[in-house]
């Protein structure tokens, strides 16, 4: 594996990705993300001088919609979903304003 | 101060685009709803749902890049920002890093200082968070996604501004533009025009750039200039001291007039931004770009020299008439039922910017029509009302938007222009106040004066103080 990554990186992914990781679990996250990005190393090989970058698979561009409401009020449905309601709001823990 | 600093200013500016609909989805972008009613699965990040472009968004975008001498990227895309945050139900959102739909773009400010150009850096289209209210006793947060998904541009200019002056100027023509393009209300009260303002301080006479901060929470222009100047000023004395300016974001507190920094972000400022798999890029064809540029309003400049020109205006008329679109609507609609420009005019430059000022209104929150002000004004014109009434009964138009020719004879207010029934009243005047006639005979010209305030006064205002006055001489 030429990719070595170190302890900091991954806790830092780990900050950014909101996930708490066990030892065991960095030591196993290091070595997938060393092998992920061994493969890229693999792919930056192949010439792409003149290639443009693609971000679609399909040939597909201006997929729109008029600007017509087409929703109505569904909030009952929607909080359905809540993990914790109060009122007609959704209800999450304080985060640092 | 032992040396001069220049400041230097670049503008975060986020404008809420006046769609029916959200960005991505079929839900009203309407203002003030219940909590959670605009709300459906794409805007709140439920997993599965797909985002669909709304075809608006784009031509209000390319038209506002069009009016502020931007390329537009006619072939753009939309980029995926990662955060975590509750405001944001998918734990991104979607916006424009690597092709924003307008570059290179620019616009000409003026202030006491002269004319000078502010360059456009980018402009990117994006979805707007939702809203989240804090309750401090029970420690967790209400989140209403109503907010989630409109559509936002936000505009970013070069760092070329150097003063307080100069921001508020570069706002208020970015303002008038939108406004005049009907792409947005940009109301700062109301959030629709937010500005995070980026500000550094360098000796003056240098190039390098200081280290810069972001001021965030910036409600109206008068919070915007204090906080620039209080940044300036606590940037300077930093470096004074001999201490960094630490690049950081600073939320301002306009009640307590100072800022503090916001959460540290050492994490948070990595975005991993990507390109938005979910939809697919936006071709503005030459055509497409043609047909905007077809519809493109007439802007405020172009504005500004035609009521010069047409309606014979002096320059600092034709400017406040035109510094608000609703300013501009209300005289044109008003001048083509009563075509008398330059009194339309003066009523909007003078009443009306009174009330708004005394009751803390922007042009945009009138709502009386230009037909009530066109009868106003005829019934001025014919001599039914004097000038003391009519403005009485325009602070009600103004108001309540009253029918002011219905209410003038409901209330009795038409001007007495009967003489025979003034000369009574004048005749009792003189004979009740025999020491104002006396000193006016005595050469205190000035006397009569007192006597025509009663007669008004006995008449409840409805008389015409020109004939009082006429009377009165001729009684004396």
């Amino acid at each position: 594996m030429a990719n070595i990554i170190s302890d900091e990186t991954i806790e830092y992914v780990g900050i950014l990705a909101k996930l708490e990781l066990s030892g065991e679990e960095k030591e196993q996250a290091k070595k997938d993300m060393g092998r992920m990005l061994d493969y890229i190393d693999q792919l930056n090989e192949l010439d792409t001088e003149g290639v443009e970058p693609m971000s679609h698979v399909f040939p597909v561009q201006n997929v729109f919609r008029e600007d017509v409401v087409t929703n109505g009020d569904d909030h009952e449905a929607m909080l359905a979903n809540a993990p914790e309601r109060r009122e007609d709001s959704y209800i999450v823990p304080m985060t640092v304003i | 101060m032992s040396r001069e600093y220049e400041t230097v200013i670049g503008l975060e500016v986020h404008v809420e685009l006046a769609t029916k609909t959200k960005i991505f989805c079929g839900c009203s972008t309407a203002f003030g709803g219940a909590p959670n009613t605009h709300v459906c699965p794409v805007c709140s990040g439920m997993p599965g749902s797909l985002p669909v472009l709304n075809r608006q968004v784009v031509e209000y975008a390319a038209a506002v890049g069009l009016a502020t001498n931007c390329t537009i990227t006619q072939c753009c895309k939309f980029d995926r920002k990662n955060y975590f945050y509750p405001d944001n139900p998918q734990n991104y959102q979607i916006s424009q890093l690597y092709l924003p739909v307008c570059r290179d773009g620019k616009v000409e400010i003026e202030t006491a200082d002269g004319k000078k150009t502010v360059g456009i850096h980018e402009i990117h289209m994006e979805e707007d968070a939702g809203k989240l209210i804090h309750d401090e006793w029970e420690d967790c947060s209400y989140v209403d996604f109503n907010r989630s998904g409109v559509p936002l541009i936000e505009i970013v200019s070069e760092p070329d501004m150097r003063s307080a002056d100069e921001v508020i100027a570069y706002l208020e023509k970015l303002r008038l533009i939108i406004q005049y393009l009907g792409a947005s209300d940009c109301k700062l009260q109301e959030g629709s025009m937010r500005a995070d303002v980026n500000l550094s301080v360098r000796p003056a006479g240098t190039s390098k750039l200081g280290t810069r901060t972001e001021m965030k929470n910036l409600n109206s222009f008068k919070a915007i200039a204090r906080a620039v100047e209080n940044e300036r000023r606590r940037q300077i004395e930093l470096l004074e001291e001999g201490r960094p300016v630490v690049q950081e974001t600073r939320r301002w507190d306009d009640n307590k007039e100072y800022s503090y920094p916001m959460r540290s972000k050492e994490d948070a400022q990595d975005y991993r931004y990507f390109p938005e798999p979910d939809l697919p890029p936006v071709v503005i064809s030459d055509q497409w770009l043609e047909e905007i540029r077809q519809r493109q309003p007439e802007l405020r400049d172009e504005k500004l020299a035609r009521y010069k020109e047409e309606y014979m205006l002096p320059d600092y008329d034709a400017k406040i008439l035109t510094s608000s679109k609703k300013m501009a609507d209300l005289f044109e609609e008003t001048v083509a039922l009563c075509q008398k420009p330059k009194k339309v005019s003066n009523w909007l430059m003078v009443e009306t910017m009174r009330l708004l000022k005394e009751q803390e209104m922007e042009p945009e929150d009138m709502a009386f029509s230009p037909e009530n002000l066109a009868k106003l004004i005829e019934l001025v014109e014919a001599g039914t009302i004097n000038g003391t009434i009519a403005k009485e009964v325009f602070e009600l138009v103004f108001r309540d938007n009253i029918d002011p020719a219905a209410y003038v004879e409901e209330k009795g207010l038409k001007t007495e222009n009967d003489t025979d029934a003034l000369r009574e009243i004048v005749e009792k005047v003189i004979a009740d106040n025999p020491q104002s006639v006396a000193d006016y005979r005595n050469g205190k010209e000035k006397a009569i004066g007192f006597l025509v305030g009663q007669t008004m006064k006995a008449t409840r205002g409805k008389a015409n103080p020109a004939v009082i006055n006429q009377l009165l001489k001729e009684l004396l």
